[in-house]
């Protein structure tokens, strides 16, 4: 049986800097796990390696008996794996309910000639579309509903757009939630908000999570599972308490390069 | 290793992916079996061969020298200035008349040094100060824009130049005075070369020598290169940006109207207000296939342009069976450049700053 | 009190005279005086003059109005000295620029280097009073002039509103005084000579014309203020009534519209047509998909020529089908042409997309010129003998019959674009469109919807060429310069990228007028230039934009005005958790 999503020695070198190297990490179904290390440390770019933006230069990397490397993006996103920015990236100039319908994409398969004809199938499909993004947005409570669903991106607060980028990725309908600083520039209550979402995406939804946190309190509160990485490697995984009181995370953290502390 | 091959061999299929192949084999396959059928058929001789190199070299230097403007633009603001051809043809479109009031006056015929040197001056002045009104009243309202909208503003300028200079000066084709008859040519290893390419090339080389200089170990070269690398960093250096960035404009057209010059000097047919569109393209060609944003690639670009564009057509279409392959030798500088942007799009000499810019 | 607010009167007058001496020079001047508003009284050329000048007044006006203001306090009195003053000073530097080509005019030949400046330009610069001591013409007429439009400033708002609009519309009408005549002498030759010329509208006619226009401005500015006061109370049934009918109506024009104005007009109309096509299909690359395609004419030349070879009586390839059945092959065969070349460049960044998609174009009339293809394209002869176009028996030989072809292909083009909106290709198109990483990141195929899109513009140009090629009955290389996609691409950017009328009067503006008025087309490129360099600084969304589009290109601002106060962007019921 093989892993849900499992990732081998994987390395990627930006010219004489190696981002990553020999990474590896493996997660069951139904776990939240957080990836947590210096600023710098290659975690973004473990990300990036994941849903196809960079290819690794060695390592595999498999997600449900599929070898993702050498796939694109898309291929990657239509196999179930989504994510968010450390940069929130939205489509600003596009509604809320469009934002999210535009992540139901790999979902449907009408093409130029479904929306010139406009056939039963084409309308069945376009309806279960707008379903499925309203009920992506009805997740977060009233924050994205009613009103707000014509509004364009760029009205949205900044706690909403990132709910909103969860949203979207929500509804490609993946299996594994990549989220890359979900609670990064949020005010305390919005973070404890954030990190009960992420529990209840698991509990409620069924997602996978791999999230890269700065926030402690969020890494503490939610995950099963935490990994530190320094310098592209891991140097430490296993609990929130067994991780904090690892020498080589305090020396990451505390150690060798005070500037670099979180 | 096993991952290298697998890389090589299990990377997933595409079709897009198998077509570059397609191409890249094609390319090849097309310039072999075209030079070694002309080769073999032995239609033109050595000398030939060198009088092709040498004419090519010339007309290369000149594209260099119109490359430059793209590349030093490009280098500061990350932007085609697509009318940079115009600013070319402003230079030499208004320097003909001087020309020819000088040469029917006989001070051409009594110094053609100091006729040379006035068009220059004359030439580089229209064409950097086309160049400084782009910049401030085209390009400068824009310099945050997203990135396509100075490039259509670009292409508007291109137009609007070239058809208020056919409004000046009527759209009759215009002479410059013969120099290169003047010169005479030379005999090397039988083949004939006109000693006005060597002296245009030369030139050119000086002129771009200066230009690397100026970049390399002046004050104002270094704030350039400061403002290339980041202008934000560089503004709280205190370095003046704006300045810089006129200075970059104003550099790129004297080089540009010194190489109108050239141009003239070189072939003094054909100089109308259309003069500057296909030169500019190829120009352009030329700063990509250097590396755009990269001045000694550019230089390399022009003239690998040059050659690649005088001996190609000769070389690789006739053996293809084509007839009149000159005819085409515009078309073999724009497959080149779409075939550079698709397999090396950071140019021979690799493009300054590329990772920002994807 | 000191005068040294009217300084800041200078600047209008300033570039109103680089201005107007540079219309002088380029001969737009002389060009445009062959053609009269009011025969023999008043020609477009000085109608330019003027409405410069006027402008120039009336900005003046409120700059010295507001500089006074400034620093002198409000005055009524004082602002219209003000407004008066500095109206007459930006009039008189802008006539100074004029004087002094006269006066240099007078005392060296200028036209061995400026062709254009002519003893003709000079005669009309002075109105016929071409000696040195007639450089005071246009000195004083041009202050005069100004000063006026500075005296339109101290009209009331509605008032000025008026009088401008009825003055534009009455130039405008005595540019197309051209079609009037057309159309009018239909009804008859005499009836129509009361009124027009060939060189414009008599002084009765003019004053019928603007007594008319007069009328209809005031009676839509009344409706239009009556409507602001108190907004349509109907229901929405009853509107979407109305919307219909009024579409309708549009519809119902558009079909009379060839017989109206009669054969010439009506060829004008198969050529904006052909222009509305190929907008509409640029505007899916462009404006939907984000592709800077400045080979857009590749794609309109393939078109052309391959009806040409599949239905010319001439060809080598002897293969003389109908219209209509090479027409699937064409558009096939176009399709191929935007993969092909859409394959390799459609990964570049979209600057150097643009470049190489210009060079794309210009190899296609490269190729076409070439002798290694004319035994098949016939080289600069191009192809001839392109039968008519047949249905069900009715040969479209006259314009006025093309024109219901090129309508129908329009039609269904148009059709297309809406539907495409909003379905899931639009969607993905517009994702690509703003972020291209993260639409490739929600499992779009970016390659995928780049190439759909650009060969569904290929296909859409081509039956554009399809049209031309059974127009003209013959092709030719030098039909397919660059200069068509500069003009496809000017008339989308000034009507608004991605907007559907935006096309429709682009077209109309960009290749209609300068068709009617042949006199325009030495300067077609220079003012599209001049429209484009204008429209990409001030006012990037073009003149009737879409309103996506519209947010797209004005994205840091509204942004900023979203961050800081949200409900001025767009009004938002109160809601306790705005700031989320």
């Amino acid at each position: 049986m093989a892993a849900f999503f499992e990732s081998k020695e994987l390395v990627k070198k930006f010219g004489g800097l190696t981002a990553v190297n020999r990474f590896d990490l493996k997660i069951e179904e139904g776990e939240i796990v957080s990836l947590i290390g210096p600023n710098g440390a290659g975690k973004t770019t473990i990300f990036n390696l994941v849903t196809g933006f960079y290819s690794p230069d060695e390592g595999a990397i498999y997600f449900r008996g599929h070898d993702l490397v050498g796939m694109s993006p898309h291929q990657i996103t239509g196999l179930g794996i989504a994510r968010t920015f450390q940069t929130v990236r939205l489509f600003l100039n596009m509604t809320v309910l469009e934002n999210v319908m535009v992540g139901q994409h790999t979902r449907g398969s009408s093409g130029v000639f479904g929306a010139i004809f406009r056939p039963p199938s084409y309308r069945a499909e376009e309806a279960r579309i707008r379903e499925r993004a309203e009920a992506q947005l009805g997740f977060f409570g009233t924050r994205l509903t009613g009103y707000r669903h014509d509004q364009p991106a760029f009205m949205l607060s900044y706690a909403n757009r990132r709910r909103l980028e969860i949203a979207r990725a929500m509804a490609t309908e993946a299996k594994l939630l990549l989220l890359d600083e979900p609670t990064a520039g949020m005010n305390p209550r919005e973070t404890q908000e954030m990190t009960e979402l992420i529990g209840r995406l698991r509990d409620e939804r069924g997602f996978t999570i791999l999230f890269i946190e700065h926030d402690m309190r969020v890494v503490k509160g939610v995950s099963d599972r935490v990994v530190v990485i320094d310098y592209g490697r891991q140097i430490a995984e296993g609990t929130y308490a067994e991780v904090s009181q690892d020498e080589h995370v305090l020396e990451a953290y505390l150690g060798r390069k005070t500037k670099d502390a979180a | 290793m096993a991952t290298i091959t697998r890389r090589i061999f299990l990377k997933r299929f595409s079709w897009t992916g198998l077509l570059l192949w397609a191409l890249r084999i094609g390319v090849l396959v097309i310039v072999l079996w075209g030079s070694i059928s002309t080769l073999a058929s032995g239609r033109y001789s050595a000398s030939t061969w060198l009088a092709l190199l040498i004419a090519g070299l010339a007309q290369g230097s000149i594209y260099a020298l119109i490359a430059l403007g793209y590349s030093l633009v490009y280098g500061i603001l990350l932007m085609i200035n697509f009318a940079h051809g115009e600013v070319f043809m402003a230079g030499i479109f208004t320097s003909v008349f001087l020309a020819e009031a000088l040469e029917e006056s006989g001070f051409l015929a009594r110094h053609p040094f100091l006729t040379i040197g006035a068009l220059l001056l004359l030439s580089m002045a229209v064409s950097t100060t086309v160049a400084l009104l782009l910049e401030r009243i085209a390009y400068r309202p824009l310099r945050n824009a997203p990135r396509l909208v100075p490039l259509i503003t670009a292409i508007g300028a291109s137009f609007f130049l070239q058809y208020a200079f056919r409004g000046f000066f009527g759209s009759g084709f215009k002479v410059y005075p013969e120099f290169g008859r003047m010169m005479g040519q030379w005999n090397i290893f039988g083949a004939n070369i006109q000693v006005v390419q060597v002296a245009v090339f030369l030139a050119a080389l000086v002129m771009m020598a200066g230009l690397y200089w100026f970049v390399e170990r002046t004050k104002t070269g270094k704030s350039m290169r400061a403002v290339s690398e980041d202008k934000e960093i560089a503004a709280l250096m205190g370095i003046d940006v704006n300045r810089v960035i006129v200075i970059t404009f104003a550099i790129g057209g004297m080089l540009a109207g010194a190489a109108g010059v050239l141009r003239g000097v070189y072939q003094p047919q054909g100089i109308s207000f259309f003069m500057g569109f296909v030169p500019g393209l190829k120009a352009f060609t030329a700063a990509v296939l250097g590396g755009i944003g990269n001045i000694p690639g550019a230089m390399l670009g022009g003239l690998f342009l040059g050659v690649f564009e005088g001996i190609g057509p000769n070389l690789i279409l006739q053996g293809l069976g084509i007839p009149a392959a000159n005819q085409l030798k515009d078309v073999i500088a724009i497959v080149m450049l779409v075939i550079v942007l698709i397999f090396r799009p950071q140019g021979l000499l690799g493009e300054r700053l590329a990772e920002e810019k994807a | 009190m000191t005068l040294d607010h009217l300084k800041s009167s200078l600047k209008p007058g300033f570039y109103a005279g680089i201005v107007a001496l540079f219309i002088s020079v380029i001969g737009m001047i002389e060009t445009f005086s062959n053609r009269d508003i009011i025969h023999g009284v008043f020609s477009i050329s000085h109608t330019f003059l003027v409405i410069i000048a006027l402008i120039t007044g009336y900005f003046s006006a409120t700059r010295a109005q507001r500089a006074g203001i400034r620093q002198h306090g409000i005055d009524r009195r004082a602002e219209v000295v003000n407004a008066i003053a500095g109206s007459l000073i930006a009039g008189f530097v802008m006539g100074l620029f004029l004087a002094v080509l006269v006066v240099v005019a007078n005392l060296i030949n200028l036209r061995p280097v400026f062709v254009n400046v002519t003893p003709k330009l000079i005669d009309l610069l002075t109105f016929g009073r071409p000696s040195l001591a007639g450089s005071i013409v246009p000195l004083s007429m041009f202050t005069i002039v100004s000063g006026l439009g500075g005296a339109l400033s101290l009209f009331r708002s509605d008032i000025r509103r008026l009088i401008v609009t009825s003055l534009l519309w009455f130039a405008f009408a005595g540019l197309i005084s051209e079609v009037i005549r057309l159309s009018l002498s239909r009804l008859g030759v005499n009836v129509a000579r009361k009124f027009v010329t060939t060189r414009g509208l008599t002084p009765l006619g003019a004053a019928v014309m603007l007594a008319l226009i007069f009328a209809i401005v005031y009676a839509s500015q009344r409706l239009r203020d009556r409507q602001r006061r108190q907004p349509d109370q109907s229901s929405p049934a009853r509107k979407r009534a109305v919307r219909f009918r009024s579409w309708g109506l549009i519809f119902v024009l558009l079909l009379v519209l060839p017989w109206v104005v009669g054969r010439v007009p009506s060829d004008v109309l198969v050529l904006v047509g052909i222009y509305v096509l190929m907008g509409f299909g640029l505007n899916i690359v462009v404006g939907k998909a984000g592709l800077l395609d400045l080979g857009y004419v590749a794609f309109f030349a393939v078109g052309a020529y391959s009806t040409a070879i599949l239905t010319s009586a001439d060809q080598l390839p002897n293969i003389q089908l109908s219209f209509w059945a090479a027409l699937p092959f064409v558009i096939g065969i176009t399709g191929l042409a935007g993969l092909l070349i859409g394959a390799p460049v459609l990964r570049m960044r979209g600057d150097y997309l643009a470049i190489v998609t210009l060079g794309f174009g210009e190899i296609a009339r490269f190729l076409a010129l070439s002798d290694w293809f004319s035994p098949v394209l016939g080289g600069a002869q191009g192809v001839v003998k392109i039968p008519n176009v047949v249905i069900a028996g009715i040969e479209l030989a006259d314009p006025e019959e093309l024109y219901y072809l090129i309508m129908f292909f329009c039609l269904i083009t148009l059709f297309i674009s809406w539907r495409l909106e909003g379905s899931r290709v639009g969607r993905a198109w517009v994702a690509m469109r703003e972020d291209e990483q993260v639409a490739e990141s929600m499992g779009i195929n970016t390659i995928y919807y780049k190439m759909l899109a650009f060969a569904m513009g290929a296909m859409i140009a081509s039956l554009g060429g399809a049209v031309f090629a059974v127009k003209l009955n013959t092709v030719f290389p030098f039909s397919f310069s660059v200069n068509v996609s500069i003009t496809v691409l000017s008339l989308i950017i000034i009507g608004g990228i991605g907007s559907i009328p935006g096309v429709l009067v682009g077209a109309f503006a960009l290749v209609g007028l300068p068709e009617l008025l042949r006199e325009f087309d030495e300067y077609r490129l220079l003012l599209y230039g001049v429209a484009i360099i204008y429209m990409m600084i001030v006012r990037p969304e073009g003149l009737l934009p879409s309103v996506r589009r519209g947010r797209e290109l004005h994205e840091d601002e509204m942004a900023q005005d979203a961050w800081g106060k949200p409900a001025e962007v767009i009004p938002v019921p109160a809601n306790p958790e705005l700031s989320g």
